[in-house]
């Protein structure tokens, strides 16, 4: 009988230490991340990135995103929720990180779009049409190519920019920027230089909140 | 006399096995630890230790449990073939990350590297190094066990 009073006891104490072991690792991670991250705060925003929304707000949502991840796609009427229930508060920056194969010439399209003022209507374009242009995670460019029909773009201009020696430089620093803040998945979010350590819809909004209630 | 001998003895061998199961049972919470709180994504080769190191934590414990006074001694048949096994995965994963074996000759995805160290406890100590630790601490012990009570 005691023996068995061991072997539980050793079962608990074990299912104890890894609690205590996971809260403790990841409290120290969210201070060391988000102390990173405002050490580096020249990587979380660069001027050359799509913004939507009033350019004065206080509040800066920057979203590392890549156009083929389902959950960024998820996450767009979301963050513009955010917004409209802000109004004039918030504001939304995007950054490139594509992940996924040939995402990078997918975000090349979305700059040369950009240069015809038509980026958000291309990027939303993109989120609805998500079936016809990737295939088992792979984006497929020439398809998505099909896709961007009644959006008003001039797609001889669109397919000599997508050449562009300047996007494909803010592409690769995105990129960069994104290493040294340790996003290394999609979407990565920073509201005023601090990360969004849990990943979560309820954590995005209890962030920007806490923000505004910071800043107005 | 007699009978007090016995129970000591049997005493000896119940301890062997719960070391086992502790190994065990570290392993398997260690190596959760390792993915699912450091966020260190489990190369092919961990996933080949994993499996022949979780079951042991269960077989362990099913056989530590007296029926009457004594360990259920066919617990070393079903576990001593598992843990060389898993030795085995242990020590390959190990010269894949020292480098005696090529990357390009071991299975595993592009992405996520099995040559690729990402941890290092107090400097030197890695994972593979961990998993073949852990595998011979316990057929040893299998051995011990098997000779002297088996």
């Amino acid at each position: 009988m005691k023996k068995n009073m061991i072997i539980v006891a050793t079962a608990i104490l074990f299912v104890v230490l890894f609690i205590v072991a996971a809260t403790l690792y990841n409290n120290q991670k969210d201070k060391d991340l988000t102390s990173a991250s405002l050490e580096k705060i020249e990587h979380v925003q660069r001027d050359y990135s799509p913004t939507m929304g009033p350019l004065d707000a206080k509040v800066t949502i920057v979203e590392f995103f890549d156009p083929a991840c389902g959950t960024c796609s998820a996450f767009y009427p979301f963050v513009k929720q955010l917004m409209n229930d802000n109004p004039g508060k918030v504001n939304l920056v995007l950054r490139y990180l594509p992940l996924h194969q040939n995402s990078d010439v997918i975000v090349n399209i979305f700059e040369a779009a950009r240069l015809q003022n038509r980026f958000w209507e291309t990027l939303e374009r993109a989120y609805q049409t998500r079936g016809a242009w990737i295939e088992h995670h792979v984006s497929k460019p020439e398809k998505f190519w099909q896709q961007l029909g009644g959006l008003g773009l001039d797609m001889e201009k669109l397919n000599e920019d997508i050449q562009s020696a300047e996007s494909a430089r803010r592409i690769t620093l995105d990129i960069q920027d994104a290493q040294q803040l340790n996003v290394s998945k999609t979407p990565g979010f920073f509201v005023n230089g601090k990360p969004l350590v849990h990943f979560g819809y309820e954590q995005l909004q209890q962030l920007v909140e806490s923000e505004i209630a910071a800043n107005y | 006399m007699i009978h007090d001998k016995i129970k000591t003895v049997s005493q000896q061998g119940w301890v062997l096995i719960f070391i086992c199961w502790l190994i065990a049972m570290a392993a398997l919470f260690g190596s959760l630890f390792f993915s699912e709180v450091m966020g260190l994504q489990p190369c092919v080769l961990c996933w080949w230790q994993r499996i022949f190191i979780y079951p042991l934590a269960v077989l362990f414990l099913v056989g530590l449990f007296p029926q009457g006074h004594k360990v259920d001694h066919s617990v070393v048949r079903y576990t001593l073939p598992l843990a060389v096994i898993g030795l085995g995965f242990a020590i390959y994963h190990y010269l894949v990350y020292s480098g005696f074996i090529p990357e390009s000759l071991q299975p595993c995805s592009k992405n996520l590297s099995c040559a690729e160290i990402n941890l290092e406890l107090i400097g030197f100590v890695t994972i593979p190094m961990l998993s073949i630790f852990a595998y011979s601490a316990i057929i040893i012990l299998l051995l011990i066990y098997r000779k002297r009570f088996y």
